[in-house]
């Protein structure tokens, strides 16, 4: 295989908050197109991981390559790996004080400096996609959770990037709501965008995932493809944590 | 098992409606509350039909003062003296002057309600204060030089207001930027220069701008005593609005800031289009309540010899033809301070409206 093909290549990751080790020696390399699924109990850094990847949180020793760019703190390097890199949050954090549209146009007219008219027209497009253009002139305050995640995904597709980070983008939703943001997920896979999500949602990574990775204790314990993982769970802590959020 | 249908919402029993229902409820529910309502009627009855009789209904507001016959207010000292209230020593020829900075003034709220357009609303704001200094002080395009010694009266409180309130906001901001920043020296600064102002009084401030300031000048080099007082009050307001700003700041949740980093954000776009608009709105009415509390800290300029409305009541009652006049002169003084105070804090409260996207 070629390193072309591989989309991020993190290298003996380390990450310390003051002395606390948060990531210890993360090794993960995910192919072009390939949907990863993280999971792991609450603290197990899986949230840390995938923030570092688009330099939310910095890391102390090891390397992160996205793209073929390796990640530094230089400005200019974060900011290129920002534009290939999209994140959607457990809490949306849409801008409330701007409508569903003008949160969609920020990135691509200040930051990729496109014309308004092709933003517009890009953000509606996306606005389409997730099926929520009709809300375009609200302001996120307005609407209900499910649908503020699904414009948040949009506002993330609108710069165009090659990768998707989700990082529990179900977790502060109310039950009924889970699935319309799922069905946008599970659309966006099927395009071939590649992705890392965080979540619990188990059916979600067996109906996705290529691989599905599982963290504890800041390391990275077990990973494989998620027929096995589920059906199949090597150490026992996978076990303990399959029995327990699959107990109900 | 049972099913049930829904149910059309009914209006509210008509008991619950109208005027008589009203009083009982709320003025006369019970003893405690009756008692306070008969109470709290008595107080207004003492205070306010005196107040109008003195003001209005026995004052004297025509001919000359030998001819004051009625018990009330005499208003035509004031009327007399108006100019004086207004301009100060102002030529008085040249009062179209600051009227016509006023109405610009006006124009100017107006246009920028109407205004679409970023850039011309920028343009605005900045040849405004252009515009009204070459007016007031002249000395360019013929317009007579009029030294800052003659500006006075409502005029000086206005412009001194001003400055002060349009030059601390975008000063406070950045050293309440800067009191965040990640870097030490810029962070110490904020810090140092905020903690600095905020623990000493405006009085000081304004004495070390008048007096002090110059000796760390050359001979010869003249500072406008306005202009020191005007950098004095700015630089002391500034420190407040940067705490105030601060407040609002905090109140941002982690996550703005983390989705404007993630979109490719740099710093400044993410304060200036994600950050302030929300910071700075939720800090409106306490910022409105800084610029009022400057508003009437402005009377101090008078301790450095700056005579502004307030001082012109002193000045105009020590007018020998026009001794004991203090309490219309502070009556009407009151009067203009409460009536532009007001209007500042409706003022916050419709900006506050038009801000507000919660629903």
């Amino acid at each position: 295989m070629s390193a072309q093909e591989n989309m991020i290549t993190m290298h003996k990751v380390n990450k310390w908050y003051g002395d606390f080790h948060v990531l210890k020696d993360i090794n993960l390399t995910i192919k072009k197109g390939e949907k990863v699924v993280i999971c792991g109990p609450s603290g197990s850094g899986k949230s840390t991981t995938i923030r570092c990847l688009n330099h939310l949180e910095k890391f102390q020793k090891g390397t992160i390559t996205i793209n073929g760019t390796e990640l530094t703190d230089d400005i200019k390097v974060v900011r290129h790996i920002r534009a290939e890199v999209g994140m959607v949050f457990q809490h949306f954090n849409l801008f409330p004080h701007l409508s569903v549209l003008e949160n969609l146009l920020l990135a691509p007219t200040w930051v990729h400096k496109k014309p308004r008219k092709e933003a517009i027209k890009t953000a509606m497009y996306y606005l389409e996609r997730v099926k929520i253009a009709d809300q375009a002139d609200k302001y996120p305050n307005q609407l209900s959770g499910g649908q503020q995640q699904r414009v948040a995904i949009a506002r993330c597709l609108c710069i165009n990037p090659h990768i998707m980070l989700f990082d529990e983008p179900t977790s502060a939703l109310d039950p009924e709501m889970v699935s319309e943001v799922l069905d946008v997920m599970v659309e966006l896979a099927d395009e071939g965008i590649t992705m890392i999500c965080v979540t619990h949602e188990m059916g979600f990574a067996k109906k996705v995932a290529d691989r599905v990775i599982f963290m504890d204790a800041g390391q990275i314990i077990e990973e494989n493809e998620p027929h096995e993982f589920f059906d199949n769970p090597q150490s026992d802590r996978l076990k303990i944590f399959l029995d327990q959020i699959l107990s109900h | 098992m049972a099913v049930y249908t829904l149910k059309e919402a009914q209006p509210a029993p008509s008991s619950n409606r109208g005027l008589f229902f009203w009083l009982r409820e709320n003025l006369f529910s019970d003893i405690t509350n009756s008692f306070f309502t008969l109470l709290g009627c008595y107080i207004i009855y003492l205070i306010v039909p005196p107040l109008i009789d003195w003001m209005i209904i026995d004052a004297t507001w025509t001919g000359t003062k030998e001819e004051i016959v009625k018990s009330g207010a005499r208003w035509i000292f004031i009327i007399e003296k108006f100019d004086q209230f207004m301009y100060g020593f102002y030529p008085e020829a040249l009062h179209w002057r600051p009227n016509l900075v006023l109405l610009l003034c006006a124009a100017f709220i107006v246009a920028m309600k109407y205004v679409q357009h970023m850039k011309i609303k920028i343009a605005m704001i900045l040849l405004l204060p252009v515009i009204s200094f070459i007016l007031i002080s002249g000395g360019w395009f013929g317009l007579e030089t009029v030294e800052t010694e003659q500006w006075g009266g409502l005029m000086l409180t206005m412009i001194v207001a001003a400055v002060g309130i349009i030059a601390s906001f975008p000063l406070g901001i950045v050293l309440a930027l800067g009191r965040q920043s990640h870097m030490p020296i810029v962070k110490s600064l904020s810090v140092g220069f905020i903690e600095f102002v905020r623990g000493v009084p405006l009085i000081t401030i304004l004495f070390m701008a008048s007096v002090v300031l110059p000796l760390f000048f050359q001979d010869g080099i003249d500072f406008d005593k306005l202009l020191r007082a005007l950098i004095g009050i700015t630089l002391f307001q500034s420190a407040y609005i940067a705490e105030v700003v601060r407040g609002g700041l905090q109140a941002i949740p982690k996550g703005q800031y983390e989705a404007a980093d993630s979109l490719g954000l740099g710093y400044w776009q993410g304060m200036i289009l994600v950050i302030l608009p929300q910071a700075l709105k939720i800090s409106i009415p306490n910022i409105v309540g800084s610029f009022i509390a400057l508003f009437k800290d402005t009377t101090l300029v008078l301790i450095i010899g700056l005579f502004d409305v307030l001082a012109m009541v002193t000045l105009t009652t020590s007018d020998t033809n026009w001794l004991g006049f203090e309490v219309e002169g502070y009556v009407f003084v009151t009067m203009i301070y409460w009536c532009i105070c007001f209007s500042m804090s409706q003022y916050s409260k419709s900006v506050e409206r038009k801000f507000n996207t919660e629903h």
